[in-house]
């Protein structure tokens, strides 16, 4: 077996021990009924952390996804109450909107070589702020188009339902599949995250592929946040706050190294689930309260970090042994892009 | 950087730092005080109310204090190659160990509380050292572990709620004064004051440079990364103490949800904004304080001017993004080539 699969597979052992634990601990935990609610809740943070996981997989960090979310609902809310827009209208020029913020970052970033993580905390800044201008009140959505997308679902045997929000994370994940491993682009991706000199003297479009990892990561959030909307009816200026942590943590959980070049977009689903199996088992319990959730998702990512570690040095004992050379010629690599 | 023996070099080559580094933020700040002053001739005015002074500028200076010790933390941590997230939670902790020993009258006495305070601070600094130097975790993961599971136990502490309480002891530390002084500012100058004589007047401020800047060159001179990494850590994590110990004192209240929400990346920001690079290697405390002053005084100005406090987070974007495009490299290339073909146009 080969290594690199050994987060993806860890990932995966997690999330059904700890559904199975849920099962084994709750009448009704173990139905179809809970199994699609998780992905019903979570498709909106599937569909973000899957555009974040490109960005990882790049070597870049995108903090503003949180704030996208919020500025997109607002957004979408106001032109369809406000200004009558229909939906659809409204969607596409939020989403064009959006990928051309992502390329704006993105050009900040490739051409004047300025940290990730401060253009996007911008960026991130950016947006909450003109989400709060837009309007600091939630605006309730009232549409019919909505009330046709809230009854839209496909049954699933065993009192299962597909919601709208699922059938669209479902398809971005087989397009998000499709294009990390079988395009040029997604290879070009690998390839800059990996090693972006490399990349360059191999010939592969170091700055294009930035650009549009960044572009496709804020389309992404922007989809986000229509499917949030459609979760929540409103457009709040407020919502999504953190969330960019969620998407980041649920990244990592899914086995994608934040230096870049290695990761699956499947696993960043498992690390979405696992959080959402935790915040379902909490809710089901009762007794436990809702910072458990963060605490256990503290511990996990320290788990999954540390057995990264350990995989990708080879073997425990090797790597206790070389520990000081690996830390000193890791840490420079690891941080030259932060 | 001050490796350079001869001392009319030394001066030349600080000279030339600081007119590359320290003049365009200086020049924003000035930029932003004199849009104050002709806005409201009064915004210097500082006068003494009751034993105390009162005036913009102290306000300016009394709500920047717990970001300017963040930011102190951070600048170190930065310098060494790393990044530090955790210091919003850490703020949360130390608040609510604090508010949970003064209301549950564990402890009564004003030492043993701050040093409670700074204890657990310490503490997760030690957490987040060890992951990065000696797990050798990336700083940026091992500091987000604490960043999640910090809020969580901060809100274990407080039972997830606000605990409130007085103690007169404690309170000065955020509301009281010396000389007329508000105490956070005297302990912002303090804590600068002396980390700067110890980083100039012992090696320890070349080690930590020289770690960002080479970790391999430093670790064959024999300088012990790991040690210097933790003790960085170990500072950040007091920082945040001392802020969340500040802010916890002036509300006289615990939030484990909000405290220094977002701290962190003011702190990041007003860092990078002083000049420091998030690569690492080279560090400037003084400039780290001026970026904590331009974004302490640009929320003010936004708030006097009668803007809508909505604007604060666009306006704050843009500047960022501004001061950053000023000190690419890159960008500054491409203005010079704009300058040079327009000139050649008119000659």
């Amino acid at each position: 077996m080969k290594t690199r699969y050994l987060p993806l597979i860890a990932t995966i052992i997690v999330f059904v021990s700890l559904y199975l634990w849920g099962a084994l601990q709750f009448d009704n935990f173990f139905s179809m009924r809970v199994f699609t609610n998780l992905f019903t809740d979570n498709a909106f943070l599937v569909i973000t952390a899957i555009g974040m996981t490109f960005v990882i997989l790049s070597g870049g960090i995108d903090l503003s996804v949180g704030s996208m979310i919020a500025c997109v609902g607002v957004s979408v809310a106001v032109l369809i109450e406000h200004y009558q827009f229909h939906p659809i209208l409204a969607f596409t020029i939020v989403l064009i909107s959006a990928w051309m913020f992502g390329t704006f970052m993105g050009i900040l970033i490739e051409r004047y070589k300025l940290p990730p993580f401060i253009v996007t905390l911008a960026g991130m800044f950016f947006l909450r702020g003109l989400s709060f201008v837009i309007s600091i009140e939630s605006i309730p959505i009232t549409h019919p188009f909505y009330d046709e997308i809230a009854d839209f679902s496909i049954p699933v045997i065993g009192g299962g339902n597909l919601t709208a929000s699922t059938v669209i994370m479902l398809i971005v994940l087989i397009i998000a599949v499709f294009l990390a491993h079988y395009t040029r682009f997604g290879r070009n991706v690998y390839a800059v995250g990996g090693n972006e000199s490399s990349a360059r003297l191999l010939g592969v479009p170091v700055s294009r592929t930035i650009i549009n990892t960044y572009a496709f990561n804020s389309f992404l959030a922007a989809l986000s946040g229509i499917v949030f909307s459609f979760y929540t009816f409103s457009g709040y200026s407020l919502a999504a706050m953190g969330l960019e942590l969620d998407a980041i943590a649920s990244v990592v959980i899914g086995g994608t190294l934040l230096t870049g070049g290695v990761g699956f977009v499947v696993g960043t689903v498992f690390g979405v689930l696992i959080q959402g199996v935790i915040q379902t088992i909490i809710s089901f319990d009762g007794t436990l309260n809702s910072w458990w959730t963060k605490i256990f998702i503290g511990l996990l990512l320290f788990v999954f970090i540390a057995m990264q570690r350990l995989i990708s040095s080879g073997h425990i004992l090797v790597y206790f042994k070389n520990m000081k050379g690996r830390v000193i010629g890791d840490t420079k690599a690891d941080t030259t892009r932060y | 950087m001050l490796t350079i023996s001869d001392r009319k070099e030394k001066t030349i080559v600080l000279k030339e730092i600081m007119q590359s580094r320290l003049f365009w933020p200086i020049f924003v700040l000035l930029l932003l005080l004199a849009f104050n002053l002709i806005n409201d001739p009064s915004f210097f005015a500082i006068e003494i109310k009751q034993g105390r002074l009162f005036g913009s500028v102290i306000d300016i200076l009394n709500r920047a204090a717990p970001i300017a010790l963040l930011a102190l933390g951070m600048t170190l941590v930065i310098a060494t190659g790393g990044i530090d997230l955790s210091v919003g939670a850490v703020i949360a902790i130390s608040g609510a160990v604090c508010a949970y020993l003064i209301q549950n009258e564990i402890v009564t006495s004003t030492p043993l509380i701050i040093l409670a305070g700074i204890g657990v601070a310490l503490i997760a600094g030690l957490w987040n050292g060890i992951l990065v130097s000696i797990l050798g975790i990336q700083p940026i993961i091992a500091t987000l572990i604490l960043m999640v599971a910090g809020r969580g136990i901060a809100q274990l502490i407080t039972g997830g709620q606000i605990l409130t309480f007085d103690h007169v002891g404690f309170e000065f530390i955020g509301g009281g004064t010396l000389f007329g002084i508000p105490f956070s500012i005297v302990l912002v100058v303090l804590t600068y004051g002396v980390t700067f004589l110890v980083l100039r007047k012992t090696a320890l401020g070349l080690f930590i440079a020289s770690i960002g800047a080479n970790p391999t060159a430093s670790y064959f001179a024999g300088i012990r990364e790991p040690q210097i990494k933790i003790l960085v850590y170990m500072f950040s994590g007091l920082c945040a103490g001392l802020a969340g110990m500040i802010l916890t004192s002036d509300i006289q209240g615990a939030d484990a949800n909000n405290a220094g929400l977002w701290s962190e990346l003011d702190a990041i920001l007003a860092v990078v904004v002083g000049g420091t690079a998030l690569t690492g290697g080279r560090y400037y405390i003084g400039p780290t304080l001026i970026g904590v002053l331009i974004l302490q005084t640009m929320t003010t100005t936004i708030l006097t001017n009668g803007l809508p406090v909505q604007f604060t987070h666009i306006v704050k974007a843009a500047v960022v993004i501004l001061v950053m495009l000023i000190m690419s490299p890159q960008f500054r290339g491409e203005l010079n080539r704009l300058r040079t073909n327009k000139t050649k146009e008119i000659i």
